[in-house]
């Protein structure tokens, strides 16, 4: 019987995944999907909140900040791409202006720093890209842009070094209680745990259900969004925000921290928590949206849509307690924005509980807390040089849009958490990430990921389960020997 | 010091340096980043290419044969398996790969013959889920003709370029349906004769003013919805219907690669193969995009005499 079992390996699990192997504990979790951050993790606006918009009060207000500040020392500590670019909350009126003052109030209370409201004037020196209808803004300097897989990466991977095992494709299926515990059913075989850590994300309502009575449903609420070419990038240098509204943070632009523009989401209800396809309505919605902040943002350079699905539930405020009559089993659900900014305070909240609980946290001498990764690109000639001669692989470039080469892609391969797909090797090292999408390197990694699992090229996938991207061989085939 | 670096070894490259060694210069240098010379031609397996230059009909690979052949002739170096991944207004190229690691090279004269790329999905905006199962068109050719795997077996193209014509026919000869070629405009995209030749002799439907306005599917591609589309290229409403595949190859436009020059601050004029940095010039698809290779090659035998040209006058000042 291991002491936790965490259900759900995106930013959520793996906080709580990593908060936890802090400790002497054995700790083991489930994914369903074949990757971490798969669900609501994958596809988001990739900001960290500074936690003015939250109710004071309220969880999320407090999580957020508290989030927001762990999260910079994360970044530093486990070498997560991340950006201190600021940001701005435009108001195109004068109900607008009234409502900015009302979020300097709410990031006061917060505990949010350096809050100011700044003229038209000042607003358009600091972005001279926005529209010229903005009335006044909300500066925010202290919000952040990540990359939300490489940070949930990081905290798997050091979860992992710490000694918390991931089991992935392992979708927990059913929960009964044995004694002292719950034995966990999933498509692979039973996991018993002390405790259950329940961070499902999309699934969490299905989760909890399990092993309490019903009392609270996930809805999924889609986002759709266009992430643009680097040459938009420039176009402004901090997430500009409109007004908040009951459909949460609004239509945002942001610069990403590899350098490109994303703009989104809209907020629109899913068929079901699988529902990631964007529409022709969503699309439009989010352009003439974001133009409305930024008119001359280039559309023809976008290099992909995509679309993620909040976890939103019928509770106004992050769910984290004991599920009633289920000792030891925590929810950590209704996840929605500032979640992701909140995820480390989340955690540490969650081993709070665990140990309400009963669960006995003794601290690890020997934790480490580390991680550092080499990236080609951000390299000095000269540091190129001695790589690439000390080993030759760092100087073969796989990816010619992202500058990835094959030493970063082998090094992901041998990581902690290695990636399955070429997908998997995308949202670790970047490649496909540009403007070719994989036109160039796509055969190349589906090449060596062969290779290193010892597969058929027709057994390598794109993502997940079933996503196959060659279908058999062609007819006669004198080239390949396998 | 290089007299001449020419970046990409493709039908552009290759004629470009032999161009160069044929007006004088002998210290020239190809950059290629794959494990061989010819670029593309190497993937493009079927007929048609040399009829104006050669004046006969070869296939890809034997086009750049014919210059592979001509170079070895001369003593042009080329470092295989390498990406120039910077170069400079003053003629330095950031290379990397096997030959020599990394490395700064400085040259007299640089030639960018980096081709072009083929239009990826996302700036076509297709509505619907992003599955396994979509490819350029020259992706899924160099899957087939190069690694010697199917990437599909029932096929929607959007796009009537030339590549995307070629692939019709290839996959349709490795027993794969091609159930439509779908053209946004109301006329083809390629050369007539492969209209003719990759569709018409397949019986492949080719859907004039039609294009692909949903893409279905969770793992692997599932079906593409066409939808017919007004002067304006906006889908009409009521017209859609959706077609069974487990494959979309995009044959949607072609992108000249001019990242490097770019992000130098090097301007180019598609019509001239002289670059606003002196000693730089830029020829073949990386240009602009050509219809035929042999234009391809006369054009780069310029580029090749004019960097000669640039060099040995320089040479005459020193």
């Amino acid at each position: 019987m291991v002491d936790v079992v965490i259900i759900g390996c995106g930013i959520v699990g793996a906080a709580a995944a990593y908060e936890l192997s802090r400790y002497k504990l054995n700790i083991t979790v489930l994914e369903r999907e074949n990757d971490v951050a798969m669900g609501s993790t994958k596809a988001n606006s990739a900001v960290i909140h500074a936690g003015y918009d939250p109710e004071p009060g309220s969880l999320m207000a407090r999580l957020n900040a508290e989030g927001a500040r762990l999260a910079d020392e994360l970044c530093d500590k486990l070498d997560i791409p991340h950006k201190h670019c600021g940001a701005l909350v435009l108001a195109f009126s004068k109900r607008e202006e009234l409502l900015l003052e009302r979020l300097l109030q709410n990031g006061i209370k917060n505990g949010v720093p350096d809050l100011r409201i700044l003229p038209r004037e000042l607003v358009l020196e600091m972005e001279p890209n926005l529209s010229g209808e903005v009335a006044a803004a909300l500066h925010v300097p202290s919000t952040m842009v990540v990359d939300p897989w490489e940070y949930t990466l990081a905290l798997a991977e050091t979860a992992v070094r710490n000694g918390a095992e991931i089991r992935l494709e392992c979708p927990a299926e059913g929960i009964t209680r044995i004694p002292g515990g719950y034995r966990i059913h999933t498509g692979k075989g039973d996991v018993e745990a002390r405790t259950v850590i329940n961070a499902a994300g999309l699934y969490a309502d299905k989760i909890h259900n399990m092993v309490s009575e019903p009392a609270f449903t996930i809805m999924p609420v889609k986002g759709e969004y266009y992430l643009l070419d680097k040459n938009e990038g420039a176009r402004i240098s901090q997430v500009i925000f409109q007004c908040p509204t009951e459909e949460g943070k609004g239509v945002l632009v942001a610069p990403t921290v590899h350098g490109n523009l994303i703009a989104g989401p809209n907020y629109v209800p899913s068929k079901d928590c699988g529902d990631f396809a964007t529409t022709a309505g969503g699309l439009a919605f989010v352009m003439k949206t974001a133009r409305k902040s930024v008119p001359e943002i280039n559309f023809d350079a976008n290099i992909r849509n995509f679309a993620g699905n909040r976890a939103i539930s019928d509770y106004n405020d992050f769910i984290i307690s004991e599920a009633k009559g289920a000792k030891g089993f925590i929810d950590l659900a209704g996840i929605k924005s500032p979640g992701l900014s909140a995820a480390p305070a989340i955690a540490k909240m969650a081993a709070g509980l665990l140990t309400a609980a009963g669960l006995h946290l003794t601290l690890k001498d020997n934790f480490v807390d580390k991680r550092k990764r080499i990236r080609f690109l951000e390299l000095t000639p000269d540091e190129r040089k001695a790589l690439v001669a000390a080993d030759p692989a760092y100087g073969q470039v796989i990816c010619r849009c992202e500058t990835v080469t094959e030493g970063e892609i082998r090094d992901a391969l041998q990581s902690p958490v290695p990636p399955r797909s070429i997908d998997g090797v995308k949202r670790r090292r970047g490649a496909g990430m540009g403007r070719c999408q994989g036109g160039f390197c796509g055969p190349r990694v589906l090449e060596l990921l062969a290779a290193h699992y010892k597969r058929h090229f027709t057994e390598v996938l794109q993502d997940g389960a079933g996503s196959h991207v060659l279908v058999s061989e062609t007819k006669r085939n004198p080239l390949c020997m396998n | 010091m290089h007299e001449l670096i020419v970046i990409g070894g493709g039908p552009a490259g290759l004629a470009a340096a032999y161009g160069a060694w044929r007006d004088g210069l002998r210290k020239i240098l190809i950059i290629e980043r794959d494990k061989e010379l010819g670029g593309i031609l190497n993937q493009c397996i079927h007929t048609g290419f040399g009829l104006e230059y050669f004046k006969e009909e070869l296939t890809g690979p034997e086009y750049a044969g014919r210059f592979i052949k001509l170079l070895q002739t001369t003593q042009i170096e080329t470092a295989l398996d390498t990406m120039a991944l910077k170069i400079t207004r003053s003629r330095e190229v950031h290379a990397s790969g096997k030959q020599f690691g990394y490395a700064v090279l400085p040259a007299k004269s640089v030639i960018l013959a980096m081709g072009c790329r083929e239009r990826a999905l996302g700036s076509l905006g297709i509505p619907g889920t992003r599955p396994a199962g979509i490819f350029t068109a020259g992706t899924a050719q160099r899957y087939i003709n190069i690694e010697g795997f199917m990437p599909g077996k029932r096929v929607v193209i959007l796009g009537s370029g030339d590549v995307g014509l070629i692939m019709a026919r290839r996959m349709t000869l490795e027993g794969a349906e091609v159930l439509a070629c779908v053209e946004i405009m109301p006329k083809p995209g390629g050369l007539l004769r492969n209209v003719v030749q990759c569709l018409h002799d397949f019986n492949i439907p080719l859907y004039l003013s039609h294009t692909i306005t949903e893409i279905r599917g969770s793992k692997r591609v599932e079906q593409a919805v066409v939808s017919k589309v007004d002067e304006k290229r906006q889908a009409v409403k009521g017209t859609g219907f959706a077609v069974d595949c487990d494959t979309i190859l995009l044959s949607a436009g072609l992108i000249p690669e001019i990242e490097l020059p770019t992000a130098a601050g090097i301007k180019i004029d598609p019509k001239n193969i002289e670059t606003s940095a002196p000693g730089v010039f830029i020829c073949g698809n990386a240009l602009r995009v050509h219809d035929i290779v042999d234009n391809v090659t006369t054009e780069a035998l310029r580029a090749g005499s004019a960097a000669a040209a640039f060099v040995l006058s320089e040479k005459i000042h020193d």
